[in-house]
């Protein structure tokens, strides 16, 4: 009895608060059949806040895992001042809502903001255009693949990397033939989550983009903007793409987690 | 050796080579121009707009009947949420280590859902399973539970994170000395097991509580945002935006950072304070 | 308080970790578990302590049957290999433990904790924790954490095994003094023969869960049960069919009854004995000890060609090949 209670709590609560929701989406989205369904994904609207998605999504990754290696590298195997304000800064996008991720971004590139007049002088538009969202974008998922190298790293330890150095290879040399390939899970897995945070983000990007359908739609807000307009079954529909890539990317996530922070 | 003298190991600073500090310089003049652009930049520009009405502009937002219980609305719930999230992911994360059923793989996979559903999605589903047409009967849309349940959702994964690996280095030896000893069951979980699993529930607590105060997409449609009952601080913000009021949503904005931070530092000046016996 | 383990089984699976062990502690004696990793014998140890409980077979304490009984109802004190120091209490508090939880007094919890701390010399360190401790003074806060609520039997899990030899040696010495002041039945695992020889009143030798003998360590050297025994406790090697101990082989030029070709492949004077490296007919090695004296009358050389023969010849159940 001791040991069937806190299971069947724990089992329970995790149907009632995850799965069952989830389930959900799979059942409202096909409970009128497969072609309603079909015609609201291929709509120009759904297509275009696909492409946009992606677009911004392609743009964020690879600079966040850049950005990740490089400071996750200089955090852990070099000495500076300030490594304590770095680490905070790379972490401030977990801390904060995206509304003020949105709404600093806003104050920046708008209008009225710092880089406003500058920006409308020379013709180009960042905010309420795909730019905007970029930006938003990555900022959002700057500290996921730093986070998961940063641990990897300190664990490894340098003696490999002071190994291929008495063996006559050269600081870059030694990075990418020894650091970057200890450290590749840890990379593939802050890219996987990285991605999860582009493809979900919602926030910030209502505020930076305009909401323009067809022009200035992510996916997420496109569910929103279907739900607002009852466009239930176009809602659902976007839901549900985005559903299963997150499932897809919870298998790659539970297949490639770092085995410290696994069960 | 050296540990057991009472001698600290000492590693010899080695002088970088000049090759090596110009790839520091290089590398570190990336990191920060990056960093600067992306995130300080726009950081820097909310807190001195907030600013851009003087004290008593800020004052007159954030004492507004609206923004207070926004606020409100937001630091209940996330507390709430917070506190039932501490709870339960203890209990899961104790499950999901110490007991063993078919299956157990599986949960311990599902846990990091709301990390990977983007959150909108996540509001949705259950406002299809707990809204009006729910199939089981149960009708919390637009109701302050309705924030509680969406904010349950995104915040699970953390306690349940931070609590399994304090878990798994848990020395169960201990608890059998325990037993030994005399305590019963759950002597041992009070004065054992609990305290050394503290420090980890905190961690994720915290981090539930700054998640939860700045949530947007789970709640957005859930709740049916209506000013005074269900708003919550970061729809307030979103509104004042749409209305014109930038600076209206950087005061309340800042507000909320501040929160944030002051929720990070006062768990993680408790931390500090429950690990000094690790500390030799 | 007596033990009494009755054709006690324990299997983990397919694995078989106490095989039919039947054995039984004297109230206030000294007995060590002695066997290689893999023998069972912590296995049996936590069996007695109740952390584990037999598949069959049963335990006895003090005559009344305690096979099922929880570990908090035994009144055993168990040390841990690795301490399992509560390290979020001080050393004070570790010591305590046992008595608050009995909810006693106050005052004879302050009484009994300094009456301990003196006894294993870390009064100074009362207010410490776990972690500002050598290994060594952790497991003497162990012991005086297990002996506070004066437990009726000691079990001690290889108390010294993760502690560096010096240290091992000094507290080998102490458990011995400790037990002739305390008197309690204590009951220790390890796999080092010495430190069993050593320490114990009484040894029982495990081997893949099963017991090979119970015995004093005289009788256990000079009497083992078989050639398991024989070849834990000590040096024994094969002399035509015969297992014999190194001080035990006379080596002669002549060939006699019994006796073996042997090569000398190196010759060591240690101290006032002389250690002489064989090799037999087969290559198989041979190490004899002589004395010096001995030495000095056969007057050996690297490489020459000598018989060596059992020069006592042991209980016929000792040479079983």
């Amino acid at each position: 009895m001791r040991r069937f209670l806190p299971r069947v709590v724990a089992l329970g609560y995790l149907l009632v608060v995850l799965l069952a929701p989830l389930g959900m989406v799979f059942y409202r989205t096909f409970q009128h059949g497969a072609a309603p369904v079909w015609t609201a994904i291929s709509s120009p609207e759904a297509v275009h806040a696909f492409e946009l998605t992606l677009l911004v999504t392609a743009i964020a990754v690879p600079l966040n895992t850049v950005f990740g290696i490089c400071a996750a590298f200089a955090i852990v195997r070099r000495r500076f001042p300030g490594k304590g304000l770095l680490n905070a800064f790379i972490d401030l996008p977990l801390a904060i809502s995206p509304v003020v991720v949105g709404l600093s971004l806003y104050l920046l590139y708008g209008r009225t903001g710092w880089f406003g007049s500058w920006l409308t002088a020379h013709g180009i538009q960042v905010l309420f255009a795909w730019p905007a969202i970029a930006l938003a974008t990555v900022f959002v998922s700057v500290p996921f693949v730093a986070r998961e190298v940063v641990p990897t790293l300190r664990e490894l330890g340098d003696d490999q990397e002071q190994a291929a150095r008495t063996l006559g290879a050269s600081g870059w040399q030694t990075f990418r033939r020894v650091t970057l390939p200890s450290i590749r899970w840890a990379v593939v897995y802050g890219v996987v989550l990285t991605t999860a945070r582009c493809l979900g983000e919602y926030g910030a990007v209502a505020i930076v983009s305009g909401r323009v359908a067809g022009k200035t739609e992510t996916m997420t807000l496109l569910v929103d903007d279907d739900y607002q307009n009852f466009d239930l079954s176009g809602a659902y529909a976007a839901a549900l793409v985005l559903a299963a890539i997150a499932v897809v990317v919870l298998v790659v996530m539970t297949l490639t987690k770092p085995k410290e922070e696994a069960a | 050796m050296a540990d057991a003298l009472g001698i600290a190991a000492v590693r010899p600073r080695r002088a970088a080579p000049r090759g090596e500090r110009l790839g520091t310089s290089l590398t570190l003049g990336v990191v920060t121009t990056f960093l600067g652009i992306v995130v300080v930049l726009p950081i820097a520009a909310l807190v001195w707009q907030s600013k851009g009405q003087g004290a008593h502009g800020f004052w007159s937002v954030v004492s507004s009947p609206e923004a207070v219980a926004a606020l409100e609305l937001t630091l209940g719930a996330a507390v709430v949420v917070a506190l039932i999230n501490g709870v339960l992911g203890t209990i899961t994360a104790w499950v999901l280590v110490r007991d063993s059923f078919p299956g157990r793989s599986l949960v311990n996979a599902v846990i990091d859902l709301p990390f990977a559903l983007p959150t909108i999605v996540a509001g949705l589903t259950l406002l299809a399973l707990y809204g009006p047409s729910s199939p089981v009967g149960v009708d919390v849309a637009f109701t302050r539970a309705a924030v509680v349940l969406a904010l349950l959702f995104v915040t699970l994964p953390f306690v349940v994170r931070t609590v399994q690996p304090v878990l798994h280095e848990l020395d169960v030896e201990m608890e059998e000395a325990a037993r030994s000893l005399g305590a019963r069951e759950p002597t041992v979980f009070r004065r054992i097991v609990l305290p050394n699993l503290l420090p980890g529930i905190l961690s994720g607590v915290a981090l539930a509580l700054a998640r939860a105060v700045g949530e947007i997409g789970a709640v957005v449609i859930i709740s049916g945002n209506n000013p005074y009952r269900t708003e919550v601080a970061s729809v307030f913000v979103m509104n004042r935006i749409e209305s014109g009021d930038p600076a209206g949503a950087a005061a309340v904005a800042v507000v909320l950072l501040c929160i944030a931070f002051a929720i990070l530092l006062a768990i993680g000046g408790l931390r500090f304070l429950l690990t000094r016996h690790e500390r030799a | 308080m007596s033990i009494e383990i009755r054709h006690v089984t324990k299997r983990f699976g397919d694995f078989t970790a106490v095989d039919d062990v039947s054995l039984e502690v004297a109230s206030g004696s000294l007995t060590a578990l002695l066997g290689p990793s893999g023998s069972g014998k912590s296995t049996l140890l936590r069996i007695v302590a109740g952390l584990e409980f037999p598949d069959c077979g049963e335990v006895l304490l003090s005559g009344r049957d305690a096979t099922g009984l929880a570990p908090q109802k035994r009144e055993v004190g168990f040390v841990f290999q690795h301490y399992a120091a509560f390290k979020h209490m001080t050393v004070r508090d570790n010591v305590a433990f046992g008595l608050r939880v009995r909810k006693r007094p106050k005052a004879e919890i302050a009484a009994r904790v300094d009456e301990l701390l003196t006894l294993v010399g870390l009064q100074a360190y009362a207010k410490r924790y776990p972690a500002q401790l050598s290994g060594g003074q952790r497991q003497r806060m162990a012991l005086a954490r297990a002996l506070a609520p004066k437990p009726r039997v000691l079990l001690l899990d290889e108390p010294f095994g993760a502690l560096d030899a010096r240290v091992r040696a000094e507290l080998r010495d102490w458990l011995r003094r400790l037990h002739e002041e305390v008197h309690v039945t204590t009951v220790f695992v390890t796999h080092d023969q010495e430190e069993a020889m050593e320490v114990a009143d009484r040894v029982a030798v495990l081997n893949e869960g099963r017991l090979e003998q119970v015995a004093s360590p005289l009788e256990l050297y000079d009497e083992p049960a078989s050639e398991f025994v024989m070849r834990f406790v000590g040096d024994a090697h094969r002399i035509g069919g015969r297992l014999v101990r190194p001080y035990e082989i006379a080596l002669e030029r002549e060939p006699d009854d019994g006796a073996v070709e042997v090569e000398v492949e190196r010759i060591r004077v240690l101290g006032a004995e002389a250690r002489i490296d064989l090799v037999d007919g087969s290559g198989a090695p041979l190490v004899a000890r002589l004395r010096r004296d001995e030495l000095e009358q056969l007057g050996l050389e690297r490489g020459e060609i000598l018989w060596a023969r059992p020069e006592r010849a042991l209980a016929a159940t000792a040479a079983r090949p």
